[in-house]
């Protein structure tokens, strides 16, 4: 190791900030500003529930979640992540209605002491569309949206950055918390854990690796705290963002749209205009 | 301009025995002060205490006097202290922010949270991974690194606060010795900037090769202070740390029994 280098002299700066942060997304729907998009999901899926019957939950569907889903290039990827989402509460809704209608009268099948109605079958059917626009939705936000970017754009409309940071540090630390668990996994099966065979074999297994995934988890907050306050994390006021993404007028009032749009459905419901 | 400890003892809540005694301690404007010791010799608590963390953020009692630039800062907020001294810890998983998903935004975050200008922290980030030799990894996600790359990512963060004041425990606890050279090259150029920088160490080859001065803890007390090359002597071994290799490789040289002369050529020819 070289006694004291030569102090070095700075390059050129003609270094901005690395191409990966804040890349434009491939489609004008990924481009739409995270607030929009994140209304949009928001206000579908209040939709979803508010709009009754068949139709209206349909045409939702088709407008919100898989129009978008198909300009955004994602429409292939959104049906198979929101139909595994959905899929085990959309089947057992489906189920429980289309056997369990009460007062159906239009018998369609009987196994045993069940009975499916044509009324039970109409009424699991509009519930089940309902979970597909929610749950499509919510997709083809996380589909089209990078995880911070949300939570810069907040920080940039004034969300405290602490707010921001809890938010942030909750969907990004998941993958950590994954690497954790298989860590620990791999180590309490080297001392002979089993963690395979029976169910109950394996949710035997599930104490040993969550209790130390949970509580080495809490014995690292000190550290964290430590290390987030060596980097000025407790400066109090506002900090400077790298980039945030863009935003416009249009999207503004796109925004604003939405959320009056579906303000008036809500009355529209609450009164009986709509049925 | 300097960082100054006297007559300090720290005691963690809940301990009987004193983590820390009698210590004293000067990191004037770009020294580096070297700490080595056993584990359990109080490295991490003189760390923790230099930087203004023990008691302060984490309890316990501590007695003599911590001064910055001769004012006493006992009664400072956590963030007024640690706009002054950065401290880095071994474990670099709990010092990635955990809300950055590329390596650059990671080593940013400290310049962001202190409102720099924008072009100031782009210029500072790239500076301190350049410093680290992490530039082509500017696009990575920090989570998706060896231990060894996120160490040096957790101290391109703290190089990026240009800190006046560095405490380091055990920064390249991960290292390999390419990565070892570039966190003690970088911490030279960064004492030559003007900081002061107090690193805690297993590893007596690197204290040897950036340290001026040193301190050996024993039991939480200053076993032998003074120059590095007197601290960091074949004295080491009675405190249970091995010294620095060329103190190790002369020995050997007597131990075989070669001449004089070449004892001493060889000690020449591995002095620093």
């Amino acid at each position: 190791m070289a006694r004291r280098p030569e102090l070095t002299v700075a390059s050129p700066r003609d270094r901005g900030l690395p191409e990966a942060i804040g890349r434009p997304g491939p489609s004008a729907f990924h481009r739409l500003n995270p607030l929009t998009k994140a209304t949009l999901a928001t206000m579908s899926a209040i939709a979803a529930v508010v709009v009754g019957g068949l139709v209206g939950p349909l045409i939702l569907l088709a407008l919100a979640v898989v129009l978008p889903a198909a300009a955004a290039g994602v429409l292939r990827r959104l049906a198979v992540t929101s139909v595994l989402l959905a899929l085990p509460i959309a089947l057992s809704a489906f189920v429980l209605n289309l056997f369990f209608f009460p007062g159906g009268q239009d018998v369609l099948l009987r196994i045993g002491p069940v009975v499916a109605t044509a009324e039970g079958l109409a009424f699991a059917l509009e519930i089940l569309v309902r979970i597909m626009a929610i749950s499509g939705a919510i997709t083809l936000f996380y589909l089209t949206t990078r995880p911070g970017d949300l939570v810069v754009d907040l920080e940039r409309r004034g969300v405290s950055p602490r707010i921001a940071f809890v938010a942030n540090a909750s969907v990004q630390t998941v993958p950590a918390m994954v690497e954790r668990a298989s860590q620990i996994t791999a180590a309490q099966r080297a001392r002979g854990l089993d963690t395979e065979g029976s169910f109950l074999r394996r949710a035997r297994g599930v104490v040993p690796i969550v209790g130390p995934v949970i509580l080495g988890s809490i014995a690292e907050v000190e550290e964290r705290t430590l290390a987030l306050e060596a980097r000025s994390f407790s400066r109090p006021g506002r900090r400077t963002l790298l980039w945030a993404p863009a935003d416009s007028a249009v999207e503004a009032v796109l925004r604003w749209a939405m959320v009056v749009a579906v303000i008036g459905l809500v009355v529209a419901r609450a009164t009986g205009a709509l049925a | 301009m300097s960082l100054r400890l006297e007559a300090v003892g720290y005691r963690y809540a809940g301990a009987r025995q004193p983590a820390l005694l009698d210590v004293d301690l000067e990191l004037p404007d770009g020294a580096v002060v070297g700490v080595a010791g056993a584990s359990e010799a109080g490295k991490t608590t003189l760390c923790l205490v230099a930087a203004g963390l023990a008691p302060r953020a984490i309890g316990g009692r501590i007695r003599g006097t911590l001064t910055l630039d001769g004012e006493t800062i006992d009664a400072w907020p956590m963030h007024r202290v640690a706009a002054e001294i950065s401290i880095g810890f071994q474990n670099p998983a709990t010092q990635l922010s955990g809300v950055t998903t590329t390596v650059f935004e990671e080593v940013a975050f400290g310049p962001m949270n202190l409102a720099l200008a924008r072009d100031e922290i782009i210029d500072r980030a790239w500076d301190a991974l350049e410093a680290v030799g992490l530039a082509d990894l500017a696009e990575r996600d920090p989570w998706r690194l060896s231990g060894g790359q996120q160490q040096l990512v957790a101290i391109a963060g703290l190089l990026a606060m240009r800190p006046r004041h560095l405490v380091l425990d055990e920064p390249t606890a991960q290292l390999d010795p390419a990565g070892t050279q570039l966190v003690g090259d970088a911490l030279l150029r960064l004492a030559q900037r003007g900081a002061s920088i107090l690193i805690a160490e297993q590893k007596t080859d690197l204290l040897a090769a950036v340290c001026d001065t040193a301190v050996a803890l024993r039991h939480g007390r200053v076993a032998a202070a003074g120059p590095a090359a007197e601290v960091l002597g074949a004295g080491l071994d009675e405190l249970g740390v091995a010294p620095p290799a060329r103190v190790r490789l002369q020995r050997a040289a007597r131990k075989a029994g070669l001449p004089p002369d070449v004892i001493g050529r060889l000690a020449e020819a591995t002095a620093r």
